[in-house]
């Protein structure tokens, strides 16, 4: 029994859940038999670790190997490290695990969906395509339709064509015929002397123009023609004159327009004198033009001479005249635009000087607005610490801020199972307390009857004696010690001490799962049914992982037996402890 | 309106004398002249054989009365009851006889167009025309009454000859460019000649008095084409009507389209007023029972008095069915003509036959459309006013004005109007409140006939059925 031992119990009992399985392993790999070997390949598998040996330095080759229980207890705490390490890892990893799970199935539900939109477009593509594909086939049937009446209607054209010509060659043969018929007719009927082919009469009436008619002669064809043309030509007179009369009034009315546009033109050139010089000297030219044209002799003219010089006269007052009516179009449109309250056409210059100034204000503007803003900024940089800035920053991630909400949630169910645990805790506080109560009642008269029964021992030493034998084989009496001193004083005056500390030992456990606790308590509801000595001696139960130290407490289980005799009042507990640990074993 | 009383007549024949100062009737083989003033009879004359034909001369002295059936022409003087002249055909027979302009010359077309004969009451002369075709209007006289155009066929192919009425000279003899000439019609002016193809074909040909082709105009190919044509008064315009339903109007000038005016179905413009004739609720009396005979409702139309209603704006007009595969078909446009004053056009549209159109010509767009009950027949201008005369024939007569229009009602007694074989030997006459006119003078060759011709026409449209009788 050595306290490092003891310690290690201790360490163990914290870190590790104590499982069957576990011990059972252990069983397996070390007994009594075999310490030795155990402790060498241990030994060489720390050794190949890169642990320190766990046997002393010894300077005789002969002497036997002695084992380095400092050396076994720094590989044991370094490897207590690296399992908290691990576990730490351990749980990092799953967390990161059940995120990426998390990740993978919210993948997995985005694959499906898009893999089930990539079905339904493919389907509607399909669906469009046999559409398309419908809709090419009508239509190539339509075309094919179209041709094929296309060429009907070339046919029907052909035949109608061939048929008339058909039509026309018959009936140019019946003609024939016909007037063939027609003329022997005529030879029959006509050049016969028909005697009733005649007209009675009683007398000749006289022409109608009282003239009497005249032979038919050279003369007369000549005359006839005459008059033919003379009607054509009273007929083109007539037309002419007609033509005449309609140029006239055309050019009345023209010329009334030119003067009208010209009286209409002229008091303008006046009125706007810082209008552009060409202008008026077009005008002038105009009105030199128009004095000229409006002339009688020149209306009189032939048009030929006169048209080029009428024509352009005309064309450039029209332009004028067109430009001026555009441009009082704009003014109204003007006008319209500016509200009918000014009375005055609000002239360009004031309009540019007017928007200018307002760009120049919005300007201004927007620069106040500007520096406001930085002023802002700076004030709220200066009012928080770096830390805060880029937490903020940081906040502004989006994924930082899911990865926070996500440990968020952790936290809080972490928080929640503590809380759980709290609660029961606290319960198994209450009963505790009450149990201790009875407990100490029951201490109270069993300490009542010691007192009575043993008041020649020294209790301090009485108790101090007790407690080696429960902690038997320890070489490190320090640590026994420090270890047993409150322990002594439990029974009398810290007791109420212990099922706190109890709870204060497992909650400083980082990571001790919900088992543990279990165990643990009912661990003590155990000892709480046995008597107080027990308590303190199952605090250390836990840590018995330890091979060595069990089989140390195995092994030094006797020697409190041997001293039994001087302790009579504790065998009872200390094989009942035995009898636990084999239990538990 | 002032109605005379009715006269017998028979073969249709009833005309005013181009002065308007007299009317002639025939009744079987007499002839009656009455005045028309007094509508007494100032003359009665007997021809040999049933009169089938009648025709004024143009200074209205004297009267040409054909019997086709013996190639008889008989001549009546006005001035000289006792003047007699008889033409006769013999053996060469008469299917067509007709005046000059100067109302000394008879033209008569023997049987089978083998030639005319022109037969001069100043003279013993005779003159012969050879190859005059038979076609629809052959002959056409220029107004001044100077030239007369003839259509010809000689070796299969289409003359035109132009002769001097006074001594019948030949003037021009030209080749028309036609497959098959139908019509030919001068200008009012009596300057250019407008020649129609056949209406297998669209071709309107335009020939100056001296024989030049001035124009030619085609509307369209493949298709039915020239179903009428006329001249305005003015021979700005030629009118154009064809079997697609459109009246294609040319100028003078350039003898180019003008414009087309289609006859819509429906009229949805309301600058234009369709009056639609209606038939006027008819008095409930004791007479007028439910049980009405069928003789009573097929009379209605002619009995019962119409008005005109204005119709309200989307009017979709009646149309016939035509039937594409007989000859003929009553489609496209086939009577028109223009308002002496030249500012009117009237049409019919045959697949439309209850409708008239009358449009303005100076805005070339439909102004008026008039709805009968019943298919119209013929129309025609009062040559003094802006008046159109409508016949359907039933027993109305529509007059139509820029003012408005109405539906007259002819009184007829009662057990004449009854029954139809009655009609077919009395004429009704309807005269105006202007008749007659206070300046003969002034009426021209037209004149009376404004009235005389729905009227008649009422009569062929009643008698038809027993016009052999």
């Amino acid at each position: 029994m050595s306290p490092s031992s003891l310690y290690s119990h201790h360490v163990l009992c914290s870190s590790i859940p104590l499982s069957k399985n576990v011990q059972s392993f252990f069983s397996a790999f070390c007994t009594e038999e075999n310490i030795e070997q155990s402790i060498s390949y241990l030994d060489q598998e720390l050794t190949a670790f890169g642990f320190p040996s766990l046997y002393e330095e010894s300077k005789d080759r002969d002497a036997k190997r002695e084992l380095n229980i400092v050396a076994a207890l720094n590989c044991m705490n370094e490897l207590l490290v690296l399992q908290r390490k691990n576990l730490l890892a351990q749980e990092n990893v799953e967390t990161q695990n059940l995120k990426l799970g998390s990740d993978m199935d919210h993948l997995q539900s985005c694959y499906a969906k898009l893999k089930e939109q990539l079905e339904s477009s493919r389907r509607e593509m399909i669906g469009l395509q046999e559409r398309d594909r419908q809709l090419q086939c009508k239509n190539r049937n339509l075309h094919q339709l179209l041709k094929n009446e296309k060429d009907e209607v070339q046919k029907l054209q052909n035949i109608i064509a061939s048929r008339a010509t058909q039509y026309n060659h018959d009936m140019k043969r019946k003609e024939r015929e016909y007037n063939k018929l027609k003329e022997r007719l005529h030879q029959l009927v006509m050049n016969k002397k028909d005697r009733k082919i005649a007209m009675d009469v009683l007398n000749y009436v006289g022409r109608a123009d009282g003239k009497r008619g005249s032979w038919r002669t050279g003369k007369t064809e000549a005359r006839n023609e005459d008059e033919m043309y003379k009607i054509l030509l009273n007929d083109y007179e007539y037309r002419q004159k007609q033509i005449l009369m309609e140029n006239a009034e055309l050019k009345k009315v023209l010329q009334q327009m030119k003067k009208e546009m010209i009286s209409l033109l002229s008091p303008q050139k006046q009125k706007p004198r810082e209008r552009a010089d060409d202008s008026t000297t077009v005008l002038s030219d105009v009105e030199d033009d128009a004095g000229e044209v409006s002339r009688e002799s020149v209306w009189d003219l032939s048009c030929a001479a006169v048209r080029e010089q009428l024509t352009n006269s005309i064309r450039t007052q029209w332009r004028i005249l067109k430009s001026h009516v555009e441009k009082l179009d704009n003014q109204v449109s003007k006008v319209h635009l500016d509200g009918f309250n000014e009375d005055d056409v609000i002239s360009r210059q004031d309009h540019e000087q007017e928007t200018e100034k307002l760009e120049l204000e919005i300007q201004q503007c927007k620069e106040m607005i500007k520096t406001q803003q930085q002023l802002l900024q700076q004030q709220l940089t200066t009012a928080s610490d770096d830390d805060t800035t880029s937490l903020l920053r940081d906040c502004y991630l989006l994924e930082e801020k899911e990865r926070l909400k996500e440990e968020w949630s952790l936290f809080k169910e972490q928080k929640k199972n503590f809380e759980r645990e709290r609660r029961s805790f606290t319960e198994a506080a209450i009963r505790l307390g009450l149990e201790r109560k009875a407990f100490e009642e029951e201490r109270a008269s069993w300490l009542k009857q010691q007192f009575l029964n043993m008041t020649t021992f020294d209790p301090q030493n009485s108790e101090n004696v007790k407690l080696f034998s429960a902690f038997s084989g320890n070489s490190d009496r320090d640590t026994l010690t420090v270890h047993s001193r409150p322990r002594q004083r439990q029974p009398h005056s810290v007791c109420r001490r212990s099922p706190v500390s109890t709870s204060k030992l497992t909650k400083s456990l980082p990571t001790s799962p919900a088992s543990d606790f279990g165990q643990t308590r009912s661990c003590a509801s155990e000892h709480s049914s046995s008597n107080a000595l027990n308590i303190t001696h199952e605090e250390a139960k836990p840590n018995q992982v330890g091979r060595e130290c069990l089989s140390q407490s195995r092994s030094l289980v006797p020697r409190p037996g041997s001293q039994e005799g001087c302790y009579n009042g504790c065998p009872l507990t200390c094989t009942n402890s035995h009898v636990e640990e084999d239990n538990l074993l | 309106m002032n109605f005379s009383e009715v006269f017998k007549l028979s073969g249709l024949l009833s005309k005013f004398s181009p002065d308007g100062k007299y009317l002639a009737s025939c009744v079987q083989y007499r002839l009656a002249v009455r005045e028309v003033s007094t509508l007494q009879i100032l003359q009665l004359y007997t021809c040999l054989d049933q009169i089938q034909h009648i025709e004024w001369s143009a200074d209205s002295l004297f009267i040409l009365c054909a019997m086709y059936k013996r190639g008889l022409v008989q001549v009546w003087s006005l001035e000289q009851p006792d003047w007699h002249c008889k033409i006769d055909e013999g053996s060469a027979g008469l299917v067509a006889s007709c005046w000059s302009p100067d109302g000394r010359h008879i033209l008569n077309t023997t049987e089978f167009h083998l030639r005319i004969t022109v037969w001069s009451l100043c003279t013993k002369s005779v003159s012969y025309i050879k190859y005059p075709k038979a076609c629809q209007q052959g002959i056409t006289f220029t107004r001044d009454g100077r030239y007369m155009a003839l259509a010809e066929r000689r070796d299969c192919k289409d003359y035109i000859s132009v002769f001097v009425c006074s001594d019948w000279q030949l003037l021009r003899h030209f080749e028309a460019d036609t497959q098959d000439l139908v019509g030919i019609e001068w200008a009012p002016n009596g300057c250019v000649l407008a020649v129609w193809d056949t209406c297998l074909e669209y071709k309107i040909l335009l020939y100056s008095l001296d024989g030049r082709l001035l124009a030619s105009y085609c509307a369209y190919e493949w298709s039915l084409g020239v179903k009428s044509v006329a001249w305005s008064p003015s021979s700005q315009f030629l009118a154009v009507g064809s079997y697609d339903g459109k009246v294609r109007i040319l100028n003078h000038v350039t003898w180019k389209m003008i414009t087309e005016l289609a006859h819509p179905t429906t009229i949805n413009n309301p600058k234009i007023i369709v009056y639609k004739e209606a038939e006027k609720n008819p008095k409930l009396g004791l007479g007028a029972l439910p049980f009405a005979a069928p003789r009573a409702a097929a009379r209605s139309l002619s009995t019962t008095e119409t008005k005109y209603e204005v119709a309200s704006m989307p009017v979709s007009l009646q149309t016939l069915k035509p039937v594409t595969d007989r000859a003929n078909p009553r489609i496209g446009v086939g009577t028109m003509a223009f308002s002496p004053d030249n500012y009117f056009l009237a049409t019919r549209n045959d697949n439309i036959p209850n409708a008239v159109w009358i449009w303005d010509v100076q805005k070339l767009r439909l102004f008026v459309v008039l709805e009968q009950l019943a298919p119209v027949r013929t129309f025609q201008w009062d040559p003094q006013q802006t008046r159109l005369a409508i016949g359907t024939g039933g027993g109305h007569v529509y007059l139509w004005s820029p003012a408005g229009c109405m539906s007259v009602q002819v009184p007829v007694e009662g057990e004449l109007a009854q029954t139809g074989q009655l009609w077919a030997h009395w004429a009704c006459l309807i005269l105006g409140p202007h008749w007659p006119p206070t300046d003969p003078q002034a009426r021209a060759a037209q004149g009376p006939q404004w009235l005389s011709d729905p009227v008649s026409l009422q009569v062929i449209s009643t008698c038809s059925p027993c016009a052999g009788i």
